[in-house]
C-alpha cells in the first residue's frame, strides 16, 4: 500500500466582506491505494472545501497537501490543471456533461487536454471507458437521450479515461433515485474492487455504509475517522430492492 | 497535446449554435463584402477611365503651339503659331525616344461626292500618323511619304464619313470634292466610336498634311504635332527631348520660355488616377467601419457565449485544460467565426461586382490584393475582438464556473 494524499493542518478561511469564515481549521488526512473514503458532514462542515483542495480546484489558507509525494502548494496554475488532468477524476453531482455532445466525446474531453500524451489511441481509450461502466452502447448519444443513471455513468467514465490516481466524487448520487444511486454505487464499488482509489463525499449515513472508511467533519475539523467494518454490496442490496424506482422517473425528474 | 483538436472543437461548438453563429457572422459577411464591392467599384471605374484615356492613342505626346510672351503680355494658347513643316522634320532627324512624329493639321470642310454632300473636318497628317493614334485601316491602303512630297489629292475615309456618302457602294477609287478640290479615295479607317469626350472620332477625313496645308488651308502654320514615345518609361526623356530639339529649331534663347506646349496622356492618366484612387480608399474606408462593427458584433455575442458556458468552461477547467487551452478554444471560435464569415463575404463580393458588371453595367475590378486585404482584416478584427471575451472566459475560476447556473 501507497500513501496517495497526505494532508497537514490544511485550513482555509474564505474572506466574506469583512467576515472571516473559517470553513477548515486544520485537517490532517492520509489515504492510501485502494481506499474507498466516504467524506461526511453536514453542510456547511467544510467538505466540499476539503474535495476542492484535495481535487487541486483551490489551495488552502495553510498547511501542506502532497499527492504522490509532490507538494501541490507550490505549483503553478498550469502546473494543477496538468495535475487535475493526469491524476484526479471528477464526479460531480449535477454530471456536468457538456451538452450536446455525444458520450464518447466528453469521455475523450481529458485526453484531449492530455499533454504528456499517455494515452495514443484517445478514441479507443473513451470507448474502453464507456464499456467498462457498462454504456458501451450508448457512444454516440448526448446527455439529453441519457438518464440521469447514464449520464453519470458517462461522467464517471470521462473520470476512469485518463487512469487518474483518485476518483473524487462530489454527491454523485445527489440527482438521483435511490436505486439509481444504488447502481452508481455499486458501480463504484466494482471499479474499487479493481483497485481504483475513490474519495466519496457525501452527507447520506446509508451511502457510506458501501465504503470501506469514514471521515466524517464538522466545523472545519475531522470528528470521526474509522474503518467500516460490515462494509455493505450495493449490487445485493439492490437485487433485493422492488421494481419501482425505475431509472425512467429520475431522468425525468432531472430534465430540470 | 493534439492541436488539430482544437480547430475541431472550435468548428464544433459553432456549429451547435448555427444560427446564432450566422447571424454573428453575417456583420463580417457585409463588412467584407462592402468593402470588396466598393474598392471593386472604385477600382473598376479607375480601369475604365484609363482605358479610354489610352485608347486616345499609346504613349502619345501632343505638342501644342504655345502663347508668346512679349513685354510680359502673354497672348494666350496659339497666339504664336509657328509650328512648320520643317520643325517635324528637324524633330524626327534628331529625336532619339520617340518612334514616330506627325503634324497636324485641321480644317472643317464641306464635302460632295457619291451620293450626296457631308460636313466634317478634315485632318491632314503625316504618314505615321495612324500609328500614333494606334488607329487601323478598314480598307485599302493609306498614303505614302511620296504622296506628302507631292503633296497627293488623296483620302481617307472615318467609318462615318464613308457611311454618309457612299452607302451602297465601296468609296474606294472614288473621287470627291473638298472645297472644291477633286480627291481620289485610297482607304477607309477601322471604327473607332467615340473619344473620351464623346465626340464621333469617325466622322474625319485623312489627308496628306501637305497636301490639307498647301491646297485646303493655305500657309505654312501647322495646328500641332503629335508624336509617340518609345515606351511608357521613356515618356518624361521623350518630352524634354521633343522640347531640346523644338527649342533649338525655333532658336529659342535659354533665358526665354518655350513657345509651345508638351502634353502627354500620361499626365491625364495619373490625374484622373489620383482622383479616383481617393474615391476609392474613401469608399473602401466606409465600408471598412461596417467591418469594425462586424467584429464588434462578435465581441457581444462571445461575451454571452462566454456567460452562457460558464458552466462548460468551469467543466472543461477541473478536467484538466490549462488557462492557454481556454484561451485558445475562444479565440478560435471568434477566429473562424470571423474567417468564415470572411470567406463568405469574399462569395458575396463577387456575385455582387458579377451583378452590377452585367445588369447594370457598372465596370467592376476585384483585384486579389483587396480579396486578401479584407480577410486579413476580418481575421484579424475577430483576434482582436475575441480577446477580451476568450480571456475572460480563460480566467474563470473552475469553482464558480462550475457552480454557475
Amino acid at each position: 500500500m501507497k500513501t496517495i494524499i497526505q494532508t497537514k493542518k490544511i485550513t482555509k478561511i474564505y474572506q466574506i466582506g469583512t467576515v472571516a469564515v473559517h470553513a477548515l481549521r486544520g485537517i490532517d488526512l492520509m489515504i492510501q491505494t485502494g481506499e474507498f473514503v466516504a467524506i461526511m458532514g453536514a453542510s456547511g462542515s467544510g467538505k466540499s472545501t476539503l474535495m476542492n483542495i484535495l481535487g487541486c480546484l483551490d489551495q488552502p489558507t495553510a498547511g501542506s497537501y502532497l499527492l504522490e509525494d509532490q507538494d501541490i502548494n507550490s505549483l503553478s496554475r498550469i502546473r494543477r490543471a496538468d495535475i487535475r488532468n493526469q491524476k484526479i477524476g471528477f464526479v460531480f453531482q449535477g454530471f456536468n456533461l457538456l451538452s450536446r455532445t455525444t458520450a464518447i466525446d466528453n469521455v475523450e474531453l481529458p485526453l484531449v487536454y492530455d499533454r504528456a500524451g499517455r494515452i495514443q489511441n484517445t478514441r479507443e481509450a473513451a470507448a474502453d471507458a464507456l464499456n467498462r461502466v457498462g454504456l458501451s452502447d450508448r457512444l454516440n448519444h448526448e446527455p439529453n437521450q441519457l438518464s440521469g443513471g447514464q449520464q453519470q455513468r458517462v461522467a464517471i467514465a470521462r473520470a476512469l479515461v485518463n487512469r487518474p490516481t483518485i476518483i473524487l466524487a462530489d454527491e454523485p448520487t445527489g440527482n438521483l433515485d435511490s436505486r439509481t444511486s444504488l447502481e452508481i454505487i455499486a458501480l463504484f464499488q466494482d471499479l474499487n474492487d479493481q483497485g481504483i482509489t475513490i474519495l466519496l463525499v457525501t452527507h447520506e449515513h446509508d451511502l457510506a455504509m458501501y465504503t470501506k472508511r469514514v471521515v466524517e467533519l464538522k466545523d472545519g475539523r475531522i470528528f470521526r475517522d474509522e474503518v467500516i467494518r460490515d462494509r455493505r454490496d450495493a449490487a445485493e442490496d439492490m437485487a433485493s430492492l422492488p421494481e419501482n424506482g425505475t431509472e425512467e422517473n429520475a431522468n425525468g425528474r432531472e430534465a430540470a | 497535446m493534439k492541436w488539430m483538436k482544437f480547430p475541431r472543437i472550435a468548428v464544433k461548438s459553432l456549429l451547435k449554435n448555427k444560427t446564432r453563429s450566422l447571424l454573428t457572422s453575417l456583420g463580417i459577411i457585409i463588412g467584407v463584402g462592402s468593402v470588396i464591392v466598393m474598392v471593386s467599384i472604385g477600382q473598376g471605374s479607375q480601369a475604365d477611365i484609363e482605358e479610354s484615356i489610352k485608347s486616345l492613342g499609346t504613349n502619345m505626346i501632343m505638342i501644342m503651339p504655345g502663347s508668346s510672351n512679349r513685354g510680359g503680355v502673354s497672348r494666350g494658347a496659339g497666339s504664336e503659331n509657328d509650328f512648320t513643316m520643317d520643325d517635324v522634320e528637324y524633330v524626327e532627324e534628331h529625336m532619339t525616344c520617340c518612334t514616330a512624329i506627325s503634324p497636324v493639321v485641321g480644317a472643317p470642310a464641306q464635302v460632295i461626292g457619291g451620293s450626296g454632300n457631308w460636313n466634317t473636318s478634315i485632318l491632314g497628317v503625316g504618314i505615321h500618323y495612324l500609328d500614333i493614334r494606334s488607329w487601323g485601316m478598314d480598307s485599302g491602303e493609306f498614303f505614302t511619304s511620296r504622296d506628302i512630297r507631292s503633296k497627293s489629292k488623296v483620302a481617307v475615309l472615318g467609318q462615318t464619313v464613308a457611311d454618309e456618302l457612299f452607302p451602297n457602294e465601296n468609296p474606294i477609287g472614288q473621287r470627291i470634292r473638298i472645297r472644291n478640290t477633286p480627291f481620289r479615295i485610297i482607304g477607309v479607317l477601322s471604327e473607332k466610336g467615340q473619344d473620351a469626350r464623346g465626340r464621333d472620332e469617325d466622322d474625319v477625313i485623312i489627308a496628306p498634311a501637305t497636301t490639307v496645308l498647301y491646297r485646303l488651308k493655305g500657309g505654312e502654320n501647322i495646328d500641332m504635332m503629335m508624336a509617340s514615345a518609345r515606351s511608357v518609361e521613356v515618356m518624361d526623356q521623350a518630352q524634354e527631348e521633343l522640347a531640346d530639339l523644338l527649342r533649338i529649331a525655333h532658336k529659342i534663347m535659354p533665358t526665354e520660355d518655350d513657345d509651345f506646349h508638351i502634353r502627354s496622356q500620361t499626365e491625364i492618366i495619373e490625374r484622373f488616377s489620383e482622383v479616383s484612387g481617393v474615391m476609392t480608399m474613401l469608399l473602401g474606408s466606409i465600408a471598412g467601419v461596417s467591418l469594425v462593427v462586424g467584429g464588434i458584433g462578435i465581441m457581444n455575442i462571445m461575451l454571452v457565449s462566454v456567460t452562457e458556458r460558464t458552466r462548460e468552461i468551469g467543466i472543461r477547467l477541473a478536467i484538466g485544460a490549462r488557462e492557454s487551452d481556454i484561451l485558445t478554444q475562444f479565440l478560435l471560435e471568434a477566429g473562424v467565426l470571423s474567417l468564415a464569415g470572411g470567406i463568405l463575404g469574399v462569395i458575396v463580393a463577387f456575385s455582387v461586382a458579377a451583378a452590377l458588371n452585367s445588369i447594370w453595367n457598372i465596370p467592376t475590378v476585384v483585384s486579389p490584393f483587396i480579396v486578401f486585404l479584407s480577410l486579413g482584416f476580418a481575421a484579424i478584427i475577430g483576434l482582436f475582438f475575441g480577446f477580451y471575451p476568450a480571456r475572460k472566459a480563460a480566467i474563470l475560476n473552475p469553482i464558480d464556473a462550475l457552480r454557475h447556473e
